[in-house]
């Protein structure tokens, strides 16, 4: 009686062994390092950490270790003043095919990593950074759609002169035809050719049709809109230099984007939501600008835009080129000192400049800055989104020689708009505006004393638990106490293991799971205390007070952790992260009370004479 | 050794629970008095808004903090000390145009130098869809336990748990809106948490009570369930105590983030303590619990002989 099993024991202790040695990661600190990434598809390799390890060594900088590990280049420094300045060194060294971001980085050893070893990852909450919810205005989505579904109509139905008039009606597109013949032919049309339109219920009548995209087709367009955006959102992280982001989608119209160890969080507000880029049009040089603004006709084939301070010009509907068509830009300042953002077109881009300043020489070229922005108003306590459009004039310039592909703009505000545009034109438009809806932004400093009053009032809360369980229960009391730590670590163990993220109310259920923990154990040994009252047999006692209690245990526990699993799926953020230790808590507090503290009993009591027991 | 050597139930819990019956009574009936008249004060996740904590090198100057929000036409400001004299925490209404770049204004507004901690900002429809969610997660949970414990132990017991946490939650609520702490994200962790903790407390009772049943011959289930009670009273309050003593490790040491997660489960296991010795079995005998209802029913009886 009360003996396990040798090969129960070894099995045992192996799993704890392993589970201490995935805790282990942990204890290591980490070093400041600079983290460099290659950005789109570039991936770094041997050649760059030699290249990199040249510039750090021949500038004498001062650092610990240069190593390539998983897609990344990590540079360990001493301290954060060679860190800093190894940044803007290797910033000036390195093209911008490189992301990179001042990080920190754990100093596990080799053996370890090796092993597959890694520390458990910490919460913005805890390291600081920022965290951002992002809408995309589906609205705006479906707009663009129907505008593109518009003119494939036309275009579809113009070949046999099909259509009397097409128009746009609520996201409807009503189609009138002179005859039903041509009806009829246009919906074989239709049918055929744009499968995704389909003929809106009820909205049939004797020369008219009324089309709306297929329910499959809107939300194919609404889900290519969002990836897009997270595509375009990660590039724009990239150029901020952000070690370790995560953007992902969260539902069907949010992105979460996560920036540890941000600090210019308002540069990351503007940069990210963002939705601008620019346009070429040439200046309508034959009408005046004063009598089409007094007329109130503006002449066709142009339309009235504004510089930003407020001067009107006519400027022609046809674009020569967009933002679409930049490869490549970057701010700097020209002979002039000025704010200027040199630009790098592709191809067809660069043809069709190439032709306009060829046929309109001397003639003026102007650059539209266009922003699109969504906010959200409460009018009468009823929360909707407001979408508004700015076009500026930043420039408008003669045209003094042919050029293609390569050019540099000027008329900006300031080296920082500069800076901004250039990066904006440089990763991409978002193909629908987002707005932040949701901000949590932790300072670094906050981060730092969240992790020490986490660590101290896990240490303190335990250590009272141990001192408690130690003076009531005497041998059984260390006994628990042993199966108490064991479970501590094991939960880190399996945090490190899964790579979940650790918050502040992640360390609260650790704590709240230290503290219930102990009650498998304070449940058994009352028990065995109990059956000690009606019996003599000591061996007796001990073994129905855990078979007894198991029951008990088991019950209480499933109830607990139906709980916690409810919390994890429903809840959102700071929930969420303490759901995960919870329950993660409350499956490993069953194994180390029950069984693991059953076989130090064992050892201890099992098999033997015991006269009393000290509990 | 103890008087319970001799089996002889040492508190007289059960015989006592009109008492408990009047206390829970006025507590509850306050409870919602205030939950009804005052209502909770819901923090910026459930309400949306703008919060900023700031960290100033000296004593900050709320006044002058207060007067510049005042001279930028902020509507709903409130400025306060958070933990200490030198971190302020400003708190804003949803404003007519709610947006993210609000705070940025704010901090810029307010000067150089000042170390940003916390900004936190949630639209007005995400702070509805949290109320929402969290709403469902409680309904969840409730539904979810209710189904397991009438799975497990008769439905009686499923009302009675269900009795316990309902009782729980509207005192740890009322005692949040009496003393108007504010109610956020992870208060409701908190208030779920309790309702686990609740649960397993009133679990362990029933258990007993059950066992009891089954054990001896005596059909009258006051004394058997007065029995349980104490037979588990010594495990209850070990718990409750291991429990409260990290909590308020937490509750002190944890910092201003977590002082109210804490405060909530430390009312919570208080109250959670006392509903699985008084509230989950006085219902349990007003439902009127027996013996007969602990062992298998006759249909079951025939289909266990029926088996070869």
């Amino acid at each position: 009686m009360n003996h396990y099993a040798a090969w129960k024991n070894t099995l045992i202790v192996l799993f704890l062994f392993i589970l201490g040695l995935y805790a282990l990661p942990n204890l290591y600190g980490s070093d400041l390092a600079i983290q460099i990434s290659g950005s789109g598809n570039y991936e770094v390799n041997k050649r760059d950490l030699d290249k990199i390890n040249d510039a750090l060594s021949d500038n004498k900088v001062d650092f610990k270790s240069v190593s390539l590990e998983d897609k990344n280049i990590l540079v360990r420094f001493n301290d954060s003043q060679s860190q800093l300045s190894s940044k803007v060194l290797l910033k000036d060294s390195l093209t911008r095919n490189y992301v990179i971001a001042l990080n920190l980085a754990p100093s596990i050893p080799q053996w370890l990593s090796g092993l597959g070893g890694k520390a458990m990852s910490l919460g913005l909450d805890l390291r600081g950074g920022v965290h951002f919810l992002l809408e995309v205005d589906m609205k705006a989505v479906t707009t663009m759609a129907v505008d593109r579904y518009y003119n494939e109509l036309r275009a579809a139905l113009r070949k046999d002169k099909l259509y009397k008039k097409i128009r746009k009606d609520d996201g409807l597109l009503i189609v009138s035809f002179k005859s039903e013949e041509l009806k009829n032919e246009a919906k074989k049309v239709i049918k055929k050719d744009l499968p995704d339109l389909v003929i809106a219920e009820g909205s049939e009548q004797e020369l008219e049709l009324g089309l709306e995209i297929s329910a499959s087709a809107q939300s194919a367009a609404k889900l290519g809109a969002l990836k897009q955006n997270i595509t375009t959102l990660r590039n724009r992280v990239n150029e901020l230099g952000v070690a370790e982001p995560i953007i992902q989608q969260q539902g069907t119209e949010r992105i979460v984007v996560q920036l540890p160890g941000v600090q210019d969080t308002a540069r990351a507000k503007e940069i990210l939501g963002a939705v601008a880029t620019i346009e070429f049009r040439m200046v309508d040089e034959k009408n005046d600008v004063q009598t089409a603004i007094q007329s109130g006709k503006t002449p066709s084939g142009s339309k009235i835009y504004k510089f930003k301070d407020g001067r009107p010009l006519l400027l022609k509907t046809n674009v020569i080129t967009t933002g679409e068509n930049i490869v490549d830009a970057s701010s700097s300042m020209d002979e002039n000192n000025q704010p200027s953002v040199s630009i790098v077109l592709d191809s067809s881009g660069g043809r069709s400049m190439l032709d306009t300043t060829k046929e309109f020489l001397g003639y003026r070229m102007a650059v539209v800055f266009i922003e699109n922005q969504v906010e959200t108003v409460m009018e009468d306590g009823v929360a909707f989104k407001k979408r508004s459009k700015t076009q500026d004039i930043i420039n408008a310039a003669t045209i003094q020689g042919t050029f293609s592909n390569r050019f540099q703009i000027t008329g900006l505000d300031s080296a920082r708009e500069a800076t901004n545009l250039a990066l904006l034109l440089r990763a991409g438009s978002l193909s629908a505006p987002v707005e932040i809806i949701e901000e949590r932004t932790i300072g670094p400093s906050l981060g730092a004393d969240n992790i020490q009053k986490g660590l101290i009032s896990v240490l303190v809360g335990f250590a009272l638990v141990l001192i408690f369980m130690a003076w009531r229960y005497r041998v059984f009391g260390l006994v628990a106490n042993l199966a108490l730590t064991l479970n501590l670590v094991t939960i880190i163990s399996i945090l490190s293991l899964i790579q979940a993220t650790l918050t502040l109310p992640g360390i609260a259920g650790i704590v709240l799971t230290v503290g219930m923990a102990v009650d498998a154990n304070v449940l058994i040994f009352e028990r065995i205390k109990e059956e000690m009252r009606t019996s003599k047999n000591i061996q007796k006692a001990i073994s129905s007070g855990y078979e007894k209690a198991l029951l008990t245990i088991a019950d209480a526990n499933i109830t607990t952790l139906i709980a916690s699993i409810v919390l994890f799926s429903f809840g959102t953020g700071p929930i969420k992260g303490f759901a995960v230790t919870l329950t993660i808590g409350i499956i490993t507090s069953m194994f180390t009370a029950i069984i693991v503290s059953r076989a130090i009993i064992n050892l201890i009591y099992g098999g033997k004479k015991v006269e009393e027991l000290a509990i | 050794m103890s008087l319970r050597s001799l089996n002889l139930p040492v508190i007289d819990f059960v015989g006592k629970r009109k008492i408990a019956l009047i206390f829970s009574a006025v507590l509850l009936i306050v409870s919602i008095a205030s939950l009804g008249l005052q209502g909770l004060k819901f923090g910026i996740d459930f309400t949306g808004g703008t919060l900023i904590e700031l960290g100033y090198e000296k004593t900050a100057d709320l006044e002058s903090i207060r007067s510049k929000l005042a001279a930028a036409e902020y509507d709903g400001a409130n400025v306060q000390y958070f933990g200490s004299d030198t971190e302020v925490l400003i708190q804003l209404e949803p404003q007519a145009t709610s947006s993210a770049k609000l705070s940025s204004s704010i901090i810029r507004m307010l000067g150089e130098g000042i170390d940003v901690r916390r900004v936190e900002f949630v639209g007005p429809k995400v702070g509805e869809e949290l109320t929402n969610d969290g709403g469902l997660a409680l309904l969840y949970a409730l539904i979810g336990i209710l189904i397991y414990v009438a799975f497990r132990f008769e439905y009686r017991f499923a009302l009675g748990s269900i009795a316990a946490i309902v009782h729980d939650v509207i005192i740890t609520l009322g005692v949040f809106s009496i003393l108007q702490i504010e109610f956020d994200l992870t208060v409701l962790a908190a208030i779920l948490a309790v309702i686990g903790y609740s649960l397993n407390d009133t679990i362990v009772v029933f258990d007993r009570i059950r066992e009891n049943f089954l054990a001896t011959r005596h059909i009258e289930p006051e004394p058997i369930v007065n029995e349980a009670l104490n037979q588990t009273l010594s495990r209850t309050l070990m718990t409750s105590l291991t429990t409260l003593l990290v909590l308020f490790a937490l509750f002190y040491l944890g910092g201003e983030v977590i002082n109210s997660f804490a405060g909530a489960l430390i009312i919570g296991v208080i109250i959670g303590t006392y509903s699985s010795i008084y509230v989950a079995s006085s219902m349990i005998l007003a439902l009127g619990i027996s013996k007969e209802d602990m062992l298998p029913s006759e249909k079951e009886k025939k289909e266990i002989d029926a088996r070869p």
